[in-house]
């Protein structure tokens, strides 16, 4: 039989569409159900953050880090007053390292049960996300008790905190553990191990390692692939050193090393091994002053930094030049989202339609960060 | 390995146009790298079994000063765990600085990213579009003198 000629159909996936995560732009060029080629547009939600940065003073900088990705504020703050810190050389007190840490494995926690959440939503699971929200919600409830914002909490300063912990805080977070210990089973059982899921992410959206390094792939995508490479444990920050913990990685139990599965299955074991780090730290919070440290003018001399974090979604870095003034000179943030949609191309290609959403969704992106 | 080791083996490899390293001021010590050289001296650091640079962390154009852009390239190695910076400087006049998208796949949009808000202009680039402000958008407004339009398209950009 002769074969017959097709044309090309493109189709617009979003701007406003429920599985990409915010507004993305996927133009879709497809041969029947098959996906021959992806072109992402990004920047709908653009809000200039690093040029509004140069007109802020180090501080006034923090607020914005916070709504860069906007379910994991913390982590943002964190990676930027390090880099800040660095630049001037101040040693922040141990509390103050304790409790950071602490923050930000809770909301490893909350990004990483959102993430898995939608992702059940993504393939068709709406019980999942709802187990996800209601376990994230009490995440946010201690960071509601510690400085009464539950998103974005401008809770990390330059040398310190905004302000200590209060009173309970040791005895809920203990709760909240034993609260979250039997979760993750749950979940496994849930969403992890259902047949459909797996038909819908195993074997789909496969990312060859090297490629992963070639192409800036970072945290969980990364490590999906099979690489064991954590920040925390490869280019220590903060007191990481002290906390013993595991590196998951992607093993191929389902299908192949690297696919959309084995990067799901990354974030749930990651979600155990932040519970190891929060019961670790939790009982050994030194007393002390958590704004002892904090400068009346935050000035840095003239020099350039570039700080690295491992957030939930990867790395998260923050080059910084400072001219001597209040103001830094530049600011530019390497987020980990921006540099993960960029597979989207080499990971959609050959799939079908349906897989394109599955595959976005195993990246864990947050356009906040993408856009910033 | 660092950054005096890395410099002594460039300086082997490539004749001119490699910078003596700064390590004077606080934190980051960098290299200058001449722009014509800067795809060779990439692929030097990526493919050389002693540096193996083989992760771009980040790509950064700066408005550096009055006459000068900067692309600022962090890269890292996973083999090896050592890091580098290297810099590159172009006039404004001029803006022109080889790709290296050939050599690290992630430095496609974060080259697309320094055309659009810096102006540099990366040459041999499979792609370059803007990517964060909108195609028909006017100026590159992450340099210094840049001036925020008062209409986009006929309608009055508010502040």
């Amino acid at each position: 039989m002769a074969e017959i000629r097709t044309e090309d159909m493109v189709l617009n996936m979003g701007p406003q569409h429920p599985s990409t995560h915010g507004v993305l732009r996927l133009q879709l060029t497809l041969e029947g159900e098959i996906v021959i080629d992806v072109k992402p547009y990004i920047g709908y939600l653009h809000r200039c953050f690093e040029k509004h940065s140069e007109a802020m003073t180090y501080p006034q900088v923090i607020p914005y880090a916070d709504r860069m990705d906007y379910v994991n504020a913390m982590s943002n703050e964190l990676s930027y007053v390090i880099a800040v810190e660095k630049l001037m050389g101040i040693e922040v007190p141990e509390r103050v390292e304790y409790i950071r840490v602490i923050m930000s494995e809770l909301q490893r926690l909350a990004s990483h049960l959102l993430a898995i959440g939608t992702y059940g939503n993504d393939a068709g699971a709406f019980t999942p996300f709802l187990y996800c929200m209601a376990t994230r919600e009490r995440v946010l409830e201690l960071f509601e008790i510690t400085c009464g914002a539950r998103l974005l909490y401008n809770y990390f300063w330059v040398g310190g905190l905004s302000h200590d912990i209060p009173v309970n805080f040791q005895k809920k977070v203990k709760e909240f553990v034993e609260f979250f210990k039997p979760k993750v089973s749950e979940l496994n059982n849930l969403l992890s191990f259902n047949k459909i899921f797996i038909e819908r992410t195993a074997n789909i959206g496969i990312l060859p390692a090297d490629y992963a390094i070639n192409a800036g792939a970072a945290g969980p995508v990364l490590r999906g692939s099979g690489i064991k490479f954590d920040l925390r444990k490869n280019d220590p920050y903060s007191i990481y050193p002290k906390f013993d913990f595991d590196i998951p990685v992607g093993q191929g139990l389902k299908g192949t090393v690297g696919d959309n599965w084995d990067r799901y299955m990354v974030r749930i074991h990651e979600m155990e091994e932040s519970i190891k780090i929060i019961e670790q730290a939790i009982d050994n919070i030194p007393e002390g002053d958590v704004q002892s440290q904090i400068p009346k003018r935050v000035k840095p001399p003239v020099g350039e930094v570039y700080a690295r974090t491992e957030t939930p979604k990867g790395e998260l870095g923050y080059y910084i030049i400072s001219d001597g003034s209040l103001n830094p000179y530049r600011v530019k943030a390497r987020s980990p989202s921006f540099c993960n949609l960029s597979l989207i191309r080499a990971l959609s290609k050959g799939y079908m339609i349906a897989d394109v959403v599955m595959t976005l969704g195993s990246l864990d992106i947050v356009l906040g960060c993408i856009d910033r | 390995m660092d950054i005096k080791e890395i410099y002594n083996i460039l300086k082997l490899a490539f004749e001119e146009g490699i910078g003596e390293p700064v390590t004077d001021k606080p934190v980051d010590p960098y290299m200058i790298i001449d722009a014509k050289n800067i795809n060779a001296v990439c692929l030097f650091l990526r493919d050389e079994e002693r540096l193996q640079f083989d992760y771009l962390n980040c790509l950064s154009g700066v408005d550096y000063d009055k006459d000068n852009l900067a692309v600022v390239y962090h890269l890292s190695s996973f083999a090896l765990n050592h890091k580098l910076v290297l810099k590159t400087m172009v006039p404004k006049t001029d803006p022109n600085v080889p790709t290296v998208s050939d050599v690290w796949a992630a430095a496609d949009w974060h080259e697309r990213e320094a055309y659009d808000l810096i102006g540099v202009i990366f040459e041999n680039h499979p792609d370059l579009r803007r990517i964060l402000c909108p195609e028909d958008w006017e100026g590159h407004s992450l340099r210094k003198d840049y001036k925020v339009p008062e209409f986009y398209n006929g309608m009055k950009v508010p502040y």
